[in-house]
């Protein structure tokens, strides 16, 4: 612990350039550092449009990740005692390093090299997704994508020819009407869309969000519609009906850029508000009103594409009815609306071509899935397991900086999976859930103590940011550059690796961008001109989609040409039994996913989740504020950990509701270890997206225990 | 000169930014806050209102803890900023039983802490920690006697509130509704 007491003064600190690895937005900053080499504190940097010199509290408190007393130290081999009982020991590098590279030599040999698996996440897993390439294999997947955002990217893709990226390319400052359907943000604290969004309210933006809960983003809301939870297509439909049969869509802009606007018509010609009214209970003066409302600030509108959308089995479907939307609004490519985003390409230090692996994550999937666009985490659990006989197979994983009990649905399968592989090699900074079913566990340094690749994130104006570390590794952990290139130089891979500092790849692909490592710890963040053209379309400018069609698709002919919906269609998702309720979950602005609750800054910002009960439900089982609860779901399954029940008005009497993340059964873990439950634990029942293999995962209901379940198979693990 | 704060109601996401950037820039031990978050909840399902307040010492004119204190460890500084002088405090915690705000604790070195309005940063012209690092720009900051400050021209043409008026200690937090 500092004994340094009271506020440091500027002018005594040095500030080192970074950019943020607690969530994915990546915020550029600087890290100041005191004289006795302590990060005193991390402040956004003015210039990087991330963030614009304002980070969030889990970026403001990633000194935590750092200081952290209960962070892995050193490399652990999972060993054998005596008596059969299994233990981590502390090794050396060398012995570690060995042993993950001894591995994928017998693998590569005895099933080739594309048996050894990667689930990757962040800014590290690129180290290791190089590596795997390099020693022959594609067998990757990271669950950002079918866990999370993928329907959306195979929505947008299949309307606009685009994806929405991230940061997403939405024009939130200049919007005059912002659509928010089953997205939170300011509970997700995408850094600069909270900041755009405030934007947006200062100015007088209209506000429309549809959440069975109420939000933050709702409470700040013109209209809040209090939707009943699965049946969102059919309200975005209505919507969809009112433009059309109003005629209150953008005729210039649909006229020119988009297909398939009679076959849209037709389509929705009976999904009337009315129709939707029985479906959705918003009153269809509402749905009506909130139509218009769009229509009055088209093009200046966005129907958020939202971010994790893996909620029922049609999430691309549903991402394309809000496309749609967006569509008919004119909004794409327009002010307000979406802007093309350009980023800045940074060049590959050169190395030698990677190998052809003769099977990919794409072959998992035999056929399924066919949109899919990344490997698809469940697929990659399954093709681990001999019983799904899989004709390619996985036998050892790397775990890149993913917590996989916690993020990855249906434990069960995830721990049959686990146990099936012959190897696991696990790389994080803190003692996961993931890293007690290691044999191998490697000290990852933090994102304040390395250098990273670059940041070169597509946004209005392309730009770069560096990460460089702002002080030495803390114990004997490594960063993730290094872990990679000793297992690459283990395995004979040297020419892949050919650089003795990572700073040597980022100075000289610096160079190549008309730049260098000097004056990038100067500024931490460069600009650079666009080369694509504006941000937005002219008026009538011609311009081709890189769609089948050339055209926005409001009926998509790949869809069409795969066996799927060419226009989405409104499908009854199951509800809860009696004395069951529907389990949503969420984010909390303060932490993010599972990685920082341990954390000590933001553990003192929100040391555990609840479970939100509607005060009716909470009447009707006798249950208190405050009160512990056990929770069980619909196939019996019990969380490891009791929670507390908050009661409030601000769930539907349907539904409860968790924020993700907690619940961490690794004792490792000092203060998160046991606070609050694991809604993940919930979620059995996965309703898979046909199109690309999203998981949805809002098809869980859950009911209370009052009393402690102590029963086999409710294991806590050491 | 008098300083004081404005916090946008409308705007706050509750997020907590100010106060991990108050931990950080003022070395606040862990298990301690200046400055916190209340969450507000009005009404029934689905006729809701939700208020998200970032709260710290309001540096009242009338400051019943600066009043209360036995050694002068509480006092005002230029600009109206209630701080303590830590050497000077024996940790008594009158201040902190006098306070309608609940806005001072016991710092563990045996001193009684609180919010400083980040006297060293604003001595130097620069905003608080807590106004610089918030994402929504909810917080704002200045000098009430210059209508140009951003403290003057948020509360111009809103409405406020204060909190515990009624408690009489002139706080100069005001709450945008």
């Amino acid at each position: 612990e500092s004994k340094i007491e009271g506020p440091a003064s500027d002018e005594d600190l040095t500030p080192y350039p970074t950019y943020c690895e607690v969530c994915f937005w990546k915020c550029a900053a600087w890290a100041y550092v005191d004289k006795s080499g302590t990060i005193r504190k991390v402040i956004g940097n003015k210039n990087d449009p991330h963030c614009n010199g304002r980070l969030c509290p889990r970026g403001t408190g990633g000194v935590g990740m750092v200081y952290d007393e209960d962070r892995l130290k050193t490399p652990l081999i999972r060993d054998t005692r005596k008596d059969g009982s299994q233990y981590f020991r502390e090794a050396t590098w060398d012995e570690a390093l060995n042993k993950v590279a001894d591995k994928m030599k017998e693998v590569k040999e005895k099933y080739g090299p594309e048996a050894f698996g990667l689930f990757n996440h962040g800014t590290p897993g690129g180290q290791f997704h190089h590596l795997l390439k390099a020693y022959g294999s594609e067998s990757n997947a990271e669950p950002a994508f079918a866990n999370c955002r993928g329907p959306r990217s195979s929505a947008y893709f299949s309307t606009f020819g685009a994806y929405v990226g991230s940061p997403e390319n939405t024009d939130i400052r200049d919007t005059k009407c912002l659509v928010l359907i089953g997205s939170h943000i300011g509970e997700n604290m995408h850094n600069s869309q909270v900041q755009e969004m405030s934007d947006a309210i200062d100015k007088g933006a209209t506000i429309i969000t549809v959440d069975p809960r109420f939000s933050t983003a709702a409470a700040h809301s013109n209209h809040w519609l209090s939707i009943k939870p699965a049946t969102d297509i059919a309200l975005l439909m209505a919507w969809i009906h009112v433009l059309v049969f109003e005629e209150l869509y953008n005729k210039d802009y649909v006229e020119q850029y988009t297909f398939g606007l009679d076959y849209l018509k037709d389509h929705v010609k009976d999904m009337t508000p009315e129709w939707a009214y029985g479906i959705t209970t918003i009153e269809p003066e509402e749905i009506r009103k909130t139509a218009r409302a769009m229509a009055g600030a088209a093009p200046s509108v966005i129907i958020h594409p939202g971010r994790h959308v893996v909620w029922y089995g049609d999430d691309t479907q549903r991402g394309r009815a809000t496309a749609i939307l967006n569509a008919l609004l004119g909004a794409w490519g327009k002010r307000g609306g979406f802007y093309f985003p350009e980023g800045v390409s940074v060049p590959a230090f050169p190395h030698p071509h990677f190998p052809e692996p003769k099977w990919t994550w794409k072959d998992w999937n035999e056929g399924r899935y066919p949109l899919a666009t990344m490997g698809i985490t469940t697929e990659a659990l399954k093709a681990s397991v001999p019983r799904y006989n899989y004709k390619h197979q996985l036998k050892a994983w790397l775990v890149a900086g993913t917590n996989l009990p916690l993020s990855m649905p249906d434990k069960r399968l995830f721990k049959e999976a686990a146990d099936a592989v012959e190897f696991i090699a696990v790389m994080d900074t803190m003692p996961m859930d993931i890293t007690g079913y290691a044999d191998v566990v490697l000290p990852e340094a933090t994102y304040l103590e390395r250098y990273d690749a670059l940041r070169a994130s597509p946004n209005r104006e392309p730009n770069i940011a560096l990460r460089m570390p702002a002080i030495e590794p803390k114990y004997d952990s490594k960063p993730g550059w290094w872990i990679a290139k000793q297992i690459g130089e283990r395995l004979g891979l040297h020419d892949y690796f050919n650089y003795d500092d990572y700073s040597e790849v980022i100075d000289w692909q610096l160079k190549q961008l008309g730049t260098s490592l000097e004056e990038m710890k100067k500024v931490g963040v460069k600009k650079y001109p666009r080369k694509s053209g504006p941000l937005y379309l002219g008026d009538d400018e011609d311009f081709e989609f890189n769609t089948t069609t050339g055209k926005i698709e409001l009926y998509s002919v790949d869809f069409a040409d795969h066996g799927f919906d060419a226009i989405p269609k409104y499908t009854k998702h199951p509800e809860p039994q009696p004395n069951y309720y529907r389990l949503i979950y969420g984010r909390a602005p303060m932490h993010t996913f599972s990685r920082t609750s341990n954390n000590p800054n933001l553990f003192d910002l929100m040391s555990e989740n609840s479970v939100w009960v509607n005060p009716k439900v909470a009447d009707l089982w006798e249950l208190e504020n405050g009160q512990e609860v056990w929770l069980k779901n619909q196939d019996g399954a019990i969380t490891s950990f009791p929670v507390k029940v908050r009661v409030t008005e601000r769930i539907r009497w349907d539904s409860v509701y968790m924020v993700h993340g907690f619940g961490h059964s690794n004792k490792k873990l000092s203060r998160a270890f046991g606070k609050g439950a694991s809604d993940t634990e919930m979620v059995t029942n996965v309703m898979v997206d046909p199109i690309m293999g999203g998981t949805g995962m809002r098809g869980n209901f859950i009911t209370f225990l009052t009393e402690d379940p102590v029963m086999e198979g409710k294991e806590v693990k050491a | 000169m008098r300083y004081a704060m404005a916090i946008d109601t409308k705007k706050c996401v509750g997020c907590g930014d100010c106060v991990v950037a108050c931990q950080t820039e003022n070395n606040v031990p862990h298990g301690y806050c200046r400055d916190w978050i209340v969450e507000r909840v009005d009404g029934t399902y689905p006729s809701l209102s939700l208020e998200l307040r970032s709260e710290r010492c309001n540096h009242c004119d009338n400051s019943p803890c600066v009043r209360c204190c036995p050694t002068g460890a509480s006092h005002i500084e230029e600009g109206g900023i209630v701080t303590v002088t830590h050497h000077k405090c024996i940790g008594c915690g009158a201040c902190i039983q006098s306070c309608p705000y609940d806005a001072r604790y016991s710092h563990p070195d045996g001193y009684v802490d609180k919010c400083t309005f980040c006297l060293h940063r604003v001595q130097k012209g620069q905003n608080t920690a807590c106004v610089d690092v918030c994402p929504t720009k909810c917080l704002y900051f200045g000098d009430l006697d210059d209508p140009n400050s951003d403290v003057s021209l948020a509360i111009k043409d809103r409405a406020w509130k204060v909190l515990a008026p009624e408690a009489g200690t002139k706080p100069q937090l005001f709450f945008l509704t």
